[in-house]
């Protein structure tokens, strides 16, 4: 929650908020579009351009990648074995199928191209700024504000969690499968809305007193126009291309 | 700002949160000259908090009449326009810091003020350095200690450049250093404070009047007489009246 991967310094940092949102969903939601692996790999590799433009370091990247891998190691264990289809590989009454394979790879790759598309076109600027893109991308501000407040309260209600659960500790808790634990655990959870809540709510007064009405701006200063255009006018070029590729080679 | 408009009116201000048994202000009435630095010294859960709030709009009061800055404050619109000139320092200094990075919390209030971010920048940085922590500038806020968050909220209420603050409990857990860099910006500034705080020598050091509460109501320095002294009994340490 702590942005860092908006607090470093490159060109895609100084692109234009708005710009990179554009981006950001026409080259998603190419890559959605796609099946064939050959293309989907050409999606992976402008993915892996763009995080290097960003100069993203590797081992953020990789962390955020993390939970995604788990997703994906389950989906491998059981797709290929229970897919209907041509068998590829038996082994004893189990059959790895092709079709199931096939789609394994296409979910992965997807899935894969497509966090790391936003990681180096969104996950690049603050909060404030997505706020400030939106805004001008003629999102409502209502729903803009619903966006970031709960994006904001996530960890709100993560840090009250944790002091919670460390009071809790420090008078001797010990988490078991006892009743006591899940008594616990549900006083626990309780008191974590009530907090949260309020907490909330306190945070929101404290913006409000100092001139916040809903509308977001931000510090950031990005690079004029024309580099812009050319880099959206680009990259979803190639995203469309790939798409076109694969239309006509079927 | 005309010199012989009270900053702030308060008459027969009654408030009672929703659920509790008795009023949290009960009948409050509080006048506050431009010359006045006032210290409030009360117990815990005397309503020190609710009345801030009350000034500030974020409770609305049941009865009573609200005037700041010679404008009576009716409808949310009034509050708001208030706000950008009252400074509030939250109690829980975690409430106000709400991004990233020092920086970019202290320029949040005159970025929504209107500034361009060069002017925020400048008037940001101008404030850090006054209260010695500009090399906080691009710290991240959470990962703080408890007394440099109250510094940098105090940055960030201080870069709105109000014309009154009222100060929530500025000195709880704050080290001698630190509550000295306090306590002389707060003397060295030309606009009237209100200071909550339980410490007595912080208090007496930068007000000129001491008000209490007790039952909703505020006493105030005519009424009661706040002094140090040595000798110990029951709730010695908060102001009491000797008969
Ligand atoms: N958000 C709230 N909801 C309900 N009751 C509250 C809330 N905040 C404060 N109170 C009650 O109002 C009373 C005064 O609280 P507060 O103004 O915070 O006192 P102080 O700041 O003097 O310690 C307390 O009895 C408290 O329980
Ligand atoms: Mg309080």
């Amino acid at each position: 929650m702590d942005e860092s991967l908006a607090r470093q310094e490159s060109w895609m940092h100084r692109m234009d908020p708005c710009v990179r949102v554009i981006t950001a969903v026409i080259v998603s939601f190419c890559a959605a579009l796609c099946h064939d692996v050959n293309i989907l790999v050409g999606h992976v590799l402008m993915s892996l351009v763009l995080v290097g433009m960003a100069k993203l370091p590797p081992v953020a990247v990789f962390k955020r990648l993390k939970p995604l891998f788990w997703f994906l190691v389950m989906i491998w264990v059981v797709m290929p074995f229970t897919h209907e289809g041509e068998p590829l590989v038996l082994m004893g009454p189990v059959a790895l199928t092709r079709p199931g394979v096939m789609l394994c790879v296409n979910i992965s790759l997807k899935s894969v191209t497509i966090l790391l598309y936003f990681m180096a076109l969104v996950a690049t600027m603050t909060v404030a700024t997505l706020g400030q893109a939106l805004h001008c991308l003629h999102v409502p501000d209502k729903m803009i504000f619903l966006l970031l407040m709960t994006y904001r309260y996530i960890s709100v209600i993560q840090s009250e969690y944790h002091r919670l659960l460390r009071a809790a500790k420090f008078r001797g808790f010990v988490p078991g499968t006892n009743i006591h634990s899940y008594r616990t655990y549900a006083y626990l959870a309780g008191m974590l809305f009530v907090r949260a809540s309020r907490r909330a709510a306190r945070v929101y007064d404290a913006m409000r007193c100092r001139g916040f009405n809903g509308k977001f701006h931000t510090l950031d200063t990005f690079s004029p126009g024309v580099v812009n255009h050319l880099f959206l006018t680009l990259v979803s070029m190639t995203a469309l291309g790939l798409v076109v590729t694969e239309t006509l080679l079927m | 700002m005309a010199h012989d408009v009270p900053v702030i009116q308060l008459k027969d201000i009654s408030f009672t949160w929703p659920g509790a048994g008795a009023p949290t202000l009960d009948g409050v009435n509080l006048t506050i000259e431009t010359k006045d630095r006032i210290g409030i010294m009360a117990p815990n859960g005397s309503g020190k908090t609710t009345l801030f709030h009350t000034i500030m709009g974020l409770c609305i009061p049941d009865a009573g009449t609200i005037e700041v800055l010679g404008q009576p404050m009716k409808t949310e619109k009034d509050f708001e326009q208030i706000r950008s000139r009252v400074g509030l320092l939250f109690q829980d200094a975690d409430d106000q810091l709400f991004s990233p990075t020092v920086i970019d919390d202290v320029c949040f209030g005159p970025l929504n003020l209107g500034f361009s971010p060069a002017e925020a920048l400048e008037q940001s940085r101008a404030i850090l350095d006054r209260l010695g922590i500009a090399n906080l500038e691009d710290c991240i806020t959470h990962k703080l200690s408890g007394g440099q968050k109250r510094l940098v909220a105090l940055a960030a209420v201080m870069a709105m450049e109000p014309e009154l603050l009222l100060l929530d409990e500025p000195t709880a857990g704050l080290d001698a250093g630190v509550k000295n860099t306090l306590a002389d910006t707060l003397v060295s500034l030309s606009i009237p404070y209100i200071v909550i705080s339980h410490e007595f020598d912080f208090i007496s050091a930068v007000t000129n009047r001491i008000f209490s509460m007790e039952k909703g109501r505020i006493l105030t320095d005519d009424e009661v007489h706040i002094h140090q002294h040595e000798h110990m009994h029951k709730l010695g340490k908060f102001p009491h009246k000797h008969v």
